[in-house]
């Protein structure tokens, strides 16, 4: 199970346009420990390039699609971006499309 | 009409108060994602959204290139929130031509603007109407099956190359469509007209322009590593175009999405082989030159051959931190047959509506329009996606548009700033009045049919969908 499909199992507002097909990055989630963001497999090119268009990117960032559950990463925890505030403030430089 | 007696019936047996009537223009992302927090936002909200296309969803379904499904999938949740009881989707309903923006405030407390960019920018050089010349717009419209566009018939069999303006996303889409092999194409939901065409084409070299250098490049990674990727192709990307200041360096350092996208232009330069092989489709990346007239063909009157450059240089910055393109005199001419501007869009105004002309978009606050002399809100009327900001950004970028505007109208209405607090007639004022126009709603459970239908077709030939392309076909479908 990602955590995605966690989220939304807990009623917890995760975004997931998409639906887990890498191809938006509404599901990004900030992994609040390095050594636990460590222990993660490395994202893949694909994961990478959604992770670029992500409101909010740090240096522990994922997208929760692509995280899977399982026995190592007990204990893990995710926030979820602030998103408004990167959104509207001066300067702020409009994304690609 | 059957709608109207069931909503009569409905608002009588339901035990809710609607208090606040809101109606949403457009229905691509920006009005979804719109109508998804008012609903959640506002027990007591009901929301219609309106477009004047039968069809919901916007540029996701007419703008998503073919050969994107997942970038599709948004439409699901689009679709649980029109299916909600307190919301309503009404197509065929065209805002200045079905109902007026004064009168829809008359029928709504709230009224949110979200039709996007429907024109384009222009560049204003000589030749820019010779035939051959399209609005990039235009012919994603066009194999996307929009009904407007159907007809468009872009002559791909003259010529072996095409030169695309612009270095977005959108320009890297049309060059790919026009380079892939159609055989790819077969199985995607692209409009069958367009691939009859594609699959006839000529075309066999892709220019894609930019007046500026790679790393000022709009495209990003995926759709890049996409279009490196396709098999067989000889991509062209002159080393010295590669040269960077050690100001860029440093801005790459702070810029992952510039960075990635500088490191995969580099790799598919210094990967690529001297000159292409016989026969082997070609795609150039060329970089500093400025568009500055189209040239007509000696041949075919009044038929665009080619385009005359100035080559630029960087120099200087705008007053958002940008790189400037400055000519530098020197000029150099690329021969073709089909150009595709791929250089921007531009909301169009309606009437009753301040528009700010230079930049395309609504004056507007937090979302919040301005009245025309551009100083206090006009409370009750709102803007969403690129009517408010501008044509940028992602599907996702209207998730976060869509929370300001929502934040605004919940303020707004806390703090008492609608004057209209009154009882608005709302969905069944809009349908009387539309009654009376003969205007032919389309609901969503007949937009419904046409997707059924449309996906009937599709499995008849290996495609997700095939979509029905014309007004006519659209609007009969509806009525089974």
């Amino acid at each position: 199970m990602s955590m995605l499909e966690a989220a939304h199992e807990n009623d917890i507002e995760l975004e997931g346009a998409c639906e887990g097909s890498l191809a938006c990055s509404t599901c990004h989630v900030i992994v609040m420990d390095v050594e636990q963001y460590n222990k993660l497999e490395d994202p893949t090119d694909e994961e990478n390039d959604m992770l670029d268009l992500a409101f909010g990117l740090t240096e522990t960032s994922r997208l929760g699609c692509q995280v899977i559950a399982k026995p190592e990463l007990d204990g893990l925890r995710l926030a979820l971006p602030a998103a408004t505030r990167n959104f509207a403030v001066d300067g702020y430089k409009p994304k690609p499309h | 009409m059957a709608i109207f007696r069931a909503m009569i019936a409905r608002k009588f047996s339901s035990a809710t108060v609607r208090s606040l009537r809101v109606c949403v223009v457009g229905s691509g992302p920006a009005g979804f994602y719109t109508a998804e927090k008012m609903l959640k936002a506002h027990e007591g909200a009901e929301v219609d959204i309106i477009d004047r296309l039968p069809t919901p969803f916007g540029l996701v379904r007419s703008g998503v290139a073919p050969d994107h499904p997942e970038t599709k999938i948004v439409t699901n949740q689009f679709s649980r929130v029109a299916r909600n009881e307190r919301c309503s989707f009404f197509g065929n309903v065209t805002l200045g031509s079905s109902i007026s923006l004064y009168e829809l405030r008359q029928i709504y407390n709230v009224v949110v603007l979200a039709y996007g960019a429907e024109s384009d920018r222009v560049l204003g050089i000589p030749g820019e109407e010779l035939n051959g010349v399209h609005s990039a717009r235009e012919f994603v419209w066009w194999y996307n099956g929009h009904p407007d566009f159907s007809k468009l018939t872009p002559d791909l069999k003259s010529t072996d190359t095409a030169i695309v303006l612009g270095q977005g996303n959108v320009a890297l889409d049309v060059a790919r469509i026009l380079l892939k092999p159609p055989t790819e194409l077969a199985v995607t939901d692209i409009a069958s007209h367009a691939l009859a065409a594609l699959k006839t084409s000529s075309i066999r070299k892709v220019y894609l322009v930019g007046r500026r250098g790679p790393v000022q490049a709009a495209c990003t990674a995926k759709e890049l590593r996409e279009i490196l990727a396709i098999k067989d192709l000889y991509v062209n990307i002159k080393e010295t175009d590669l040269l960077t200041t050690s100001e860029e360096e440093e801005e790459m350092k702070n810029n992952r999405i510039r960075r990635r996208v500088f490191e995969l232009l580099s790799k598919a330069s210094s990967s690529a082989a001297p000159h292409p092989s016989s026969g082997q489709r070609e795609l150039h990346f060329t970089f500093f030159r400025k568009p500055d007239k189209f040239l007509e063909s000696d041949d075919r009157s009044g038929h665009v051959a080619g385009l005359q450059f100035e080559k630029t240089t960087l120099q200087g910055r705008d007053g958002s931190g940008n790189q400037i393109a400055a000519g530098t005199g020197q000029h150099e001419d690329l021969k073709c047959g089909l150009v595709l501007k791929s250089i921007g869009y531009t909301s169009i105004p309606v009437e009753d509506l301040p528009f700010n002309f230079p930049k395309g978009t609504v004056p507007n606050t937090e979302g919040r329009v301005l009245s025309s002399d551009f100083a206090k809100p006009d409370y009750g009327l709102y803007v969403c996606g690129w009517l408010k900001r501008g044509p940028t950004g992602i599907i996702a970028t209207n998730l976060y548009d869509a929370e300001e505007t929502v934040a605004s109208i919940s303020e707004d209405l806390e703090k008492g700033k609608l004057t209209s607090a009154s009882i608005k007639p709302g969905r069944e004022g809009l349908l009387q009045l539309l009654e009376r126009r003969k205007v032919q709603v389309v609901t969503f459970s007949d937009w419904e049919k046409i997707d059924s239908e449309e996906k009937r077709l599709g499995s008849l030939k290996g495609k997700p969908r095939e979509k029905l392309t014309t007004w006519k076909d659209l609007l009969e479908v509806t009525t089974k």
